[in-house]
């Protein structure tokens, strides 16, 4: 009986002690299998960058994100700036070509330029990754403002400040950028879909700036000489636009023209809203655009699937900025992504 | 009886006053509105600015490709200097330190090194926006500061204002202000100065003026610092104007609009010809043309091929009139 007693005592401080060294092996953690893969799929990958040119808050914006992306994951990033030339990117695209990394990611200047080129990276089996401007041809994925639903959002607010029954008037005014670049022709097309609707919008001008803020600024001034009732002005881009903001406040019509533009919502865009030079920005978010493009380089770089056979496209999300919530969480400093 | 010359300024003149007058009958007070006129010329203010400085440069024989990038540039430094907005005026010498430098070694290589002009410059442009994109600004729209009232005024304020009756007030913005200040003194510089003098004796004949002493060498330096700084005032009334300055403006095609306005004014591009006033006249058929276009609301493909009808038709009627004599056929056009 005793005996038995002090077996079972002792089996069962056995069974105990066994169990407080496994549960002491618990306690440093258990492998998750998923992490090797996930890794290993990025280490030491190639990924090749060419933007239209750095510079912009857009491509530093991004770099920034992807930059820090690699550090973390230990892919090698190379950022082939062409500094604005369409030549060049060329050039830069078809030497990344014959250098076959893992992944391209390719920023448009236009939606003809590189089509031939993509087309190739994706048949040398490259995958390419577009952002924020599309090409005609479509490769693995895009991800990036939808131009066209920005130009609508443009045109709907002007409709409400200055459609049937509202506003001084039914006249407003376009300032283009560069009218054959893509996102302007995009934009444009929007803004025409909206228009189409309400015939009691009158268009008195249409004038391309080629993305300069003084001539955005004399063509505006031009224009409101001619029309002191003017009742919205949409712009394409809002560096360009401070010109136009800056035409109206000379003409001392701050608050009564509505002004509508667009841009990548950096500080200084902000800054150039609560001065009063614009009253709505949409942005396209760089900083949610960088998650997404992070996403996106992570997933095509651990899918085994052959470049080019699936095509998926991201429409990342818009943000509209007014004076109420131009806060430090809508608009972001380069600073903030480094 | 004495025949009446008629200049190249005189054709550009001429066509300008046709345009103007056609416009007027056209678009009635649209057009002859005072104000409209004034916005005109506004509208020119910069672009007459750097064509002034332009102006000196090939009057003395050489052409400055680096204006629009200095003017980018050294205005960008100003902005992105930490005492932009603490203390203005000292970010504004530092900015005159460097466009100095930049109109010094422009100027040296130019002159001593004998590196032609045309390369020099193009060569320059590419430096020292270079040497901004690498240390000084990363992002292409800097704004610029806020609460210097003398600095708004530049950009935004009137210099005279008239009461015009009916509540509307005539008034004469700032950069026309200072594009016409900059006219008076360089053209007192050119006219009643030696050293302007000299420019036309390099610029006509370097050789001769070189064995009748004139000192050609610091005259070529002195032109490409007085091009440089011209084009930071610029610059200066520009970022005033619209807030800040947008580097863009650097890949843009301003360099030729400067260089149309000064050569189709009149000053030929062999040196020693012309004055201040062909720049006034060439910035003037500019004015009226993007003026007139813009309240027309003519499509940007329709403006260029307009613009460029127009000012290859100043050439060819020019060329008719004034047939190339001997010296223009040796020297050749740039």
């Amino acid at each position: 009986m005793k005996f038995t007693r002090i077996l079972s005592a002792v089996v069962s401080m056995g069974v105990m002690l066994g169990a407080t060294v496994w549960s002491s092996a618990d306690e440093k953690g258990l492998d998750n299998p998923r992490r090797d893969p996930y890794y290993n799929a990025m280490k030491d990958k190639k990924v090749v960058f060419v933007p239209i040119t750095m510079g912009w808050d857009l491509t530093e914006g991004w770099a920034a994100v992807l930059r820090k992306q690699s550090k973390n994951l230990g892919y090698e990033l190379d950022i082939r700036d062409p500094a604005g030339s369409t030549d060049a990117g060329t050039r830069a695209l078809s030497q990344a070509i014959t250098e076959k990394p893992d992944l391209l990611i390719v920023h448009n200047p236009d939606i003809q330029s590189y089509a031939r080129l993509l087309k190739q990276a994706q048949k040398a089996g490259i995958k390419v990754l577009q952002v924020n401007m599309e090409s005609a041809y479509a490769t693995d994925t895009y991800i990036g403002a939808d131009w066209i639903q920005i130009g609508e959002v443009a045109g709907q607010a002007l409709v409400d400040h200055c459609g049937a029954g509202k506003g001084v008037s039914n006249k407003v005014a376009i300032v283009q950028g560069v009218p054959t670049g893509a996102g302007n022709i995009y934009q444009m097309r929007g803004l025409h879909n909206v228009l189409s609707q309400h015939p009691e919008i009158e268009i008195v001008s249409q004038q391309a700036a080629n993305y300069d803020p003084s001539k955005a600024r004399d063509i505006m001034a031009t224009v409101l000489q001619q029309h002191s009732d003017l009742c919205g002005i949409m712009g394409v881009w809002d560096s360009q636009d401070v010109g136009v903001g800056a035409a109206v406040q000379d003409a001392g019509k701050t608050g009564k023209i509505f002004v509508v533009t667009s841009g990548g919502g950096s500080k200084p865009g902000c800054d150039n809203l609560q001065r009063g030079l614009f009253d709505e920005l949409i942005s396209y978010n760089v900083p949610l655009q960088g998650d997404n493009l992070r996403q996106a380089v992570a997933e095509l770089l651990q899918s085994r699937e052959e470049a080019g056979v699936s095509k998926i496209s991201y429409f990342t999300p818009l943000t509209i900025i007014t004076k109420k919530n131009a806060n430090a969480r809508n608009c972001w400093t380069l600073d903030d992504l480094l | 009886m004495k025949r009446i010359q008629v200049t190249q300024e005189g054709v550009v003149f001429s066509l300008a006053l046709i345009l103007a007058v056609g416009l007027a009958i056209g678009l009635g007070k649209k057009f002859y509105d005072i104000n409209n006129l004034v916005t005109l010329i506004r509208s020119v203010a910069i672009l007459g600015m750097l064509g002034l400085g332009m102006g000196v440069v090939i009057i003395g024989r050489g052409i400055d490709l680096a204006m629009i990038a200095t003017m980018v540039v050294s205005v960008s430094v100003v902005l992105v200097l930490p005492q932009a907005s603490s203390n203005l005026p000292l970010a504004l010498l530092i900015g005159l330190v460097f466009v100095l430098g930049i109109g010094l070694l422009s100027g040296v290589l130019i002159a001593y090194a004998e590196i032609p002009a045309i390369f020099t410059t193009l060569a320059m442009g590419l430096v020292v926006y270079g040497v901004g994109r690498s240390f000084f600004f990363r992002i292409d729209n800097l704004n610029a500061p806020q609460g210097y009232w003398w600095f708004d005024f530049l950009g935004h304020g009137s210099i005279l204002t008239l009461p015009l009756g009916n509540g509307h007030a005539f008034e004469l913005p700032a950069p026309i202000g200072a594009f016409a200040m900059l006219g008076l003194v360089l053209f007192f510089l050119l006219r009643w100065t030696r050293f302007g003098r000299f420019v036309y004796a390099a610029g006509d004949n370097p050789l001769a003026a070189r064995i009748t002493g004139t000192p050609t060498r610091l005259v070529l330096v002195a032109q490409y610092v007085i091009s440089s700084v011209v084009a930071y005032l610029a610059g200066i009334v520009m970022a005033a104007a619209s807030y800040g300055m947008n580097t863009r403006i650097y890949n843009s095609t301003m360099i030729y609009d400067v260089l149309l306005i000064v050569v189709l004014g009149g000053i030929g591009l062999s040196g020693g010809r012309g004055g201040i006033r062909n720049v006034l006249v060439g910035t003037l058929l500019v004015g009226v043309l993007l003026n007139g276009m813009t309240i027309l609301d003519v499509p940007y493909t329709q403006q260029n091929l307009i613009k460029s009808i127009i000012l290859l038709g100043a050439l060819v009627i020019d060329s008719l009139i004034n047939p190339r004599d001997e010296q223009t056929t040796q020297q050749g056009d740039v």
